[in-house]
């Protein structure tokens, strides 16, 4: 049920995850951040087990932040793509981590970029990714509307437009989603795209 | 008193541990670091030894002698600098680590602590050597922004101060500081803490490097040009101090 996806736009890349954490039938919330900054430069989108989700992409961001303390330079998007795909990699004949990840990144020399990494460690660089069963319908929509350097407006219209399809077709679709993007500004929140606003509850 | 000072385990008959009080030695021959608190400053300057021609100065530079252990922690250090090196890198890795344990940044006690006890571990174990350097902690607290300076030793003892030097002559420069120390902020801290090196070190932006921290941009490393400009501020000072002694005499 949880939809991650992402593409790549002229000279940025977005990011956009489903808001709902489930427990069975159970949801907890629908304001769930489902997408980690990495550093000033990357976002890593993650869906799977909510336990490995949260555990294995802190782990990356900490490790992110180490590598540019011990040698002044930040990660290139590439570098930490192949680290997390690494990482995922010596675990998976161990005890695995079920996490997938859309990463995406900008960086000064080569531009926006975005990696498909699933939860059995194989890594793909590629300009639209989806995982989950919402990847069925948003991936569907953006072959048949992406085209490369697309600006952000077209961009942010085919993503409501998967979101629409998801929400239309998918029987136990996710009410609320988020949306974020990294460009030579840096990574941050775009906006939210909400049906059910639980906010004053969480507050409570 | 030679049968002593072989493994560090060993105390002397008189309560000495040779090992660790050649480790402070090595420190006073190291390059001379000293480090000013002031109320929403702090600055780490360090004497720094010229480039041979040869050598590639951004590859010292990189090997900087003031470096950050996390966005709000710095470090300097006197000694041993490929003890260092190992000193700093286990740090940095602490401080990441406790971000992902407790979610929170490390504060400067933590942290001191931390290194402080690396340094005094190496004091009780069988075939090793201590560290040969002390260090110089600075930073704000992650939550209340309060700065603070720590110093550490290699025999693993550490403590609070608003002032400090070590390295080579930090006698000197900490008789200085204790002369010269009140609460200062922004720019006074800088020459405050440029006036306690110039004490010991040739004048000049090539012999020393200065690194500023504030809470808000963190860690700066001020460029040559920076630094000249404030030593000549200095020296203008201490000339016109100079002169205003000797002026009124002469006219009575």
């Amino acid at each position: 049920m949880e939809c991650v996806f992402g593409l790549v736009g002229k000279g940025f890349a977005l990011v956009v995850a489903d808001a709902s954490a489930v427990h069975s039938i159970l949801l907890h919330k629908s304001n769930e951040d489902k997408i980690m900054i990495l550093d000033s430069h990357k976002l890593m989108g993650a869906s799977g087990e909510a336990g490995d989700r949260a555990q294995f992409t802190e782990y990356i961001q900490k490790n992110v932040a180490l590598y540019q303390f011990r040698n002044g330079i930040p990660l290139t998007t590439a570098a930490a793509a192949n680290f997390t795909r690494g990482e995922l990699a010596t675990a998976l004949r161990k005890s695995p981590y079920f996490v997938n990840i859309i990463l995406a990144g900008y960086d000064k020399e080569t531009g926006p970029s975005l990696y498909y990494i699933d939860y059995i460690a194989s890594m793909h660089k590629v300009d639209k990714a989806a995982f989950g069963y919402g990847s069925y319908f948003s991936l569907a929509m953006m072959d048949r509307h992406y085209h490369s350097n697309m600006t952000l407006e077209e961009a942010i219209d085919l993503v409501d437009k998967c979101i629409i399809e998801i929400r239309s077709r998918l029987v136990v679709a996710p009410p609320n989603f988020i949306i974020k993007i990294v460009d030579q500004d840096g990574a941050r929140e775009y906006g939210w795209r909400k049906s059910i606003n639980d906010d004053h509850i969480s507050a409570a | 008193m030679a049968r002593y000072d072989r493994a560090i385990t060993v105390f002397s008959p008189d309560g000495h541990l040779f090992q660790v009080e050649y480790a402070l030695e090595a420190v006073r021959k190291g390059n001379a670091a000293v480090g000013v608190r002031g109320t929403d400053t702090i600055v780490l300057g360090v004497e720094k030894k010229s480039t041979a021609k040869l050598q590639d100065s951004r590859s010292v530079r990189k090997i900087r002698k003031i470096v950050n252990l996390d966005n709000h922690i710095a470090l300097a250090c006197a000694g041993l600098k490929a003890d260092a090196r190992v000193l700093i890198n286990r740090a940095r890795i602490e401080c990441q680590s406790h971000r992902l344990t407790v979610e929170d940044p490390v504060t400067v006690e933590y942290i001191t602590r931390y290194i402080a006890g690396l340094q005094q571990k190496y004091t009780q174990s069988g075939g090793v050597r201590p560290f040969g350097l002390s260090t110089l902690i600075v930073g704000f607290d992650p939550y209340t922004g309060i700065p603070s300076l720590y110093q550490t030793d290699p025999s693993g003892t550490f403590s609070a101060w608003k002032a400090n030097a070590t390295g080579r002559n930090s006698n000197s420069m900490r008789e200085f500081l204790e002369k010269n120390y009140k609460e200062t902020s922004g720019q006074e801290t800088v020459k405050l803490a440029i006036r306690a090196l110039l004490e010991v070190v040739e004048s000049g932006g090539k012999n020393i490097e200065v690194a500023v921290m504030t809470k808000d941009h963190g860690l700066r490393q001020l460029d040559e040009a920076e630094i000249d400009a404030v030593v000549a501020e200095i020296e203008a000072e201490k000339a016109a101090a100079e002169a205003a002694k000797k002026g009124p005499p002469k006219e009575t």
